[in-house]
């Protein structure tokens, strides 16, 4: 017999080794025995979450990081609809992860079995694409098309449905160098005629201003962006998930725009007569910062051409990989000032930037955050999860070289300490820190364990106010009237962290804050720090 | 306004689903749906009338675009299709009335498929107008059952839509 037959399963792994994926995230069960019977013999790492949702999410944090697919696994049924929420959280933010799954047997399917889920139609409005195996001959084959599909063109979960005894059978395995799909074939370099368009549009105008989105991360385009800035001094914006694209130090950076933004990045944006959007999708909480444009030349560059036009009525669209299309474009544009549009902007943001007050008997968040610029490395990682902890995060976090993460289209709360461990996993040699609120920490608390089983050095601050801050406000303003925010009965974070062996401490006066945070960041192990914050504070500036 | 989009899709199981999922989850309207497959047995043809303004019909073609089953899309202009619908109509009809339903079924180019003592059923194959009045002219005698399917649609001429 080859030594190319054996089992599905082991073809499985065979096919992850194959494709480089050194860590996979996942919760074990029956479903899914024989895979991870494999997997456990094999020298891929398998960290093993304290909830299935948790894995897809530490999946979409290390795919953040290393712009590959994560790989996430759960058993059929539960397991499989845990994923959910995860899946569609990669989904909206355009992330690459595959996604693995155990299924009753094949012959049981559609007989409402034990564990049973129909996991590839109950994700289908999340996926880019899902498999069912039924045919153990084609499972390379699948693996690798749902590698190649979630990573090119506009990245996404893909998921590949196992059931149990497809794995036990055999396979003859060969993993496919090439892809061939013929109806997917996803378009990268830029229209020429549209990119002579964009620099003419560029030495036209006076105020220009580009907004740059996630997908600058996707398609690697850092550099690029900031060449294009720097050459035609173009004054530059971010979406929430575009955070840390560029430098926030740099002077022609002026923050966050949309409904949660600041100051100079709305005024920027209706006062620009050219708008650049850059990987940007113009998802609703953005576009509230477009809602007055008139004249506004506006130029969309996205690799999706289903985002051109959806939201934003567009001049000139270009559709293609950004950083291929910016390459194009800086060979054909040229050196501009834009001086006094610049200095307009640098006013305005001068003029509305505030520093947080000390607050007496508690914290100010945002002074937290500004404290804890002073003390990360400058390549560290930020995950924001979601709510207030999230604005005050996104608006108040100082990176140059450092990443921002966050589940920023699907607002999906526990996503930071499952994100971090991931992020973690992906580059152990930068600071992780995660920030989240006391709503979130409860979603998620039960993946301290997972950080400490596998020595997962990732820190984490909890706001801590007894209140879902964010929802509050929103029933503040437009019910005049608090509704179930109030979440007092909250455990003591601090001894929720010893309880699982690790060091917490707890901030009540921004004066501790220093010395906190200097304490959390030099250990090497994980560290939790409760930080005590106004219950009054806002999430707006 | 009323689009007619074909659609060819691999011929796998679940692609129909992942169709109407998405026309149902992005609140687009679907008038009329055909499945088929097509000379070639690996692909299939999906015709849909749907309803929409021009920003839904391009959202629609490119929505359609990024399912991974889908292998090309295209809306064409009524004026250059094309369109057939197929329509199954049993009517009552007493042995009196059988010689003036004959003759609409002569003047409508209906086939007269099948017939009992007490009823009459008529085929028509056409375009959807065609099978409206078809319809209102049965409907005094009395219409027992109506079956019709959803609109199949080629591009008048040489221009064709294959892979």
């Amino acid at each position: 017999m080859s030594e190319n037959i054996m089992t599905v399963a082991r073809a499985m792994v065979e096919c992850l080794k194959a494709e480089g994926v050194k860590h996979v995230f996942g919760y074990p069960g029956a479903a899914i025995c024989p895979f991870y019977d494999e997997l456990i013999s094999s020298d891929i790492e398998h960290i093993l979450v304290r909830h299935e949702v948790n894995g897809g999410h530490a999946a979409s944090g290390y795919a953040r990081m290393t712009g590959k697919a994560g790989v996430c696994i759960a058993t059929s049924g539960p397991g499989a609809l845990n994923l959910i929420t995860a899946i569609a959280t990669a989904y909206m933010d355009s992330i690459p992860i595959v996604a693995i799954t155990g299924q009753v047997n094949s012959d049981q399917i559609g007989r409402d079995v034990f564990q049973e889920a129909d996991i590839t139609g109950s994700a289908e409005p999340f996926v880019k694409h899902s498999y069912i195996v039924k045919d153990p001959s084609s499972i390379c084959d699948i693996i690798k098309k749902a590698f190649y599909i979630a990573e090119t063109g506009r990245p996404g979960p893909v998921l590949i449905d196992v059931p149990m005894d497809v794995q036990d059978m055999e396979c003859e395995f060969f993993y496919p160098e090439k892809v061939e799909i013929r109806s997917y074939k996803p378009t990268t370099e830029g229209n020429k005629l549209q990119i002579k368009r964009v620099a003419d549009a560029i030495l036209k105008a006076d105020r220009p201003l580009i907004c740059a989105g996630g997908g600058v991360f996707l398609s690697g385009a850092k550099d690029e962006l900031k060449q294009l800035v720097h050459i035609c001094n173009i004054p530059v914006i971010n979406t929430m998930m575009g955070l840390s694209n560029i430098d926030m130090s740099d002077e022609l950076y002026f923050g966050m725009m949309g409904m949660h933004g600041v100051k100079a990045a709305n005024y920027a944006v209706s006062h620009c007569d050219l708008l650049i959007l850059l990987g940007a999708r113009m998802g609703d909480r953005a576009v509230v910062a477009l809602k007055d444009l008139k004249n506004t030349t506006i130029i969309h560059i996205d690799i999706d051409p289903a985002e051109i036009g959806k939201n934003v009525e567009v001049t000139t669209p270009v559709v293609g990989d950004i950083k291929k299309i910016l390459t194009q474009l800086l060979a054909v544009i040229r050196e501009e000032k834009h001086t006094e549009w610049i200095n307009e902007l640098s006013e305005i943001r001068s003029s509305s930037e505030t520093v947080p007050e000390t607050r007496k008997d508690a914290v100010n968040p945002k002074q937290f955050i500004q404290t804890l610029n002073s003390h990360i490395e400058k390549d560290a990682v930020i995950v924001a999860d979601v709510g207030s902890n999230q604005i005050w995060t996104a608006n108040n976090i100082r990176l140059t070289e450092g990443r921002f993460l966050t589940a920023g289209g699907m607002g999906t709360m526990g996503y930071s300490l499952p994100a971090a461990i991931g992020a973690k996993k992906a580059c152990p040699d930068r600071q992780v820190v995660a920030l989240c609120g006391d709503g979130s920490m409860q979603m998620q608390f039960m993946e301290l364990a997972t950080a400490v089983q596998h020595g997962i050095n990732v820190k984490l601050v909890v706001f801590v106010n007894n209140y879902l801050g964010m929802v509050r406000e929103l029933q503040d303003k437009l019910y005049s009237r608090q509704i179930a925010v109030d979440i007092t009965g909250s455990p003591c974070f601090d001894m929720i962290a010893q309880a699982y062996g690790i060091k917490a401490e707890n901030v009540t006066d921004i004066s501790q804050a220093d010395q906190a945070i200097r304490n959390m960041l030099s250990s090497d192990r994980p560290y939790l720090l409760q930080v005590f914050v106004d219950k009054e504070e806002k999430s707006i500036i | 306004m009323k689009h007619t989009i074909s659609v060819l899709v691999e011929n796998h199981a679940g692609v129909l689903a992942r169709v109407a999922g998405l026309f149902a989850r992005r609140a687009y309207n679907i008038d009329s749906l055909a499945v088929g497959v097509t000379a070639d047995e690996n692909v299939s043809r999906i015709t849909i009338v749907a309803d929409g303004d021009d920003y839904i019909l391009e959202q629609i073609l490119k929505q359609l675009n990024k399912l991974i089953d889908v292998i090309k899309v295209r809306a064409v202009n009524e004026s250059e299709l094309l369109t057939r619908e197929l329509v199954l109509v049993k009517v009552n009809c007493t042995p009196a009335q059988r010689s003036e339903l004959i003759s609409i079924a002569k003047i409508t180019e209906a086939k007269i498929s099948d017939i009992s003592l007490n009823t009459i059923t008529l085929e028509l194959s056409d375009y959807s107008n065609k099978i409206k009045t078809f319809e209102e002219l049965l409907r005094p005698y009395g219409i027992k059952e109506i079956v019709r399917t959803g609109t199949v649609a080629i591009q008048r001429g040489s221009a064709s839509l294959t892979i």
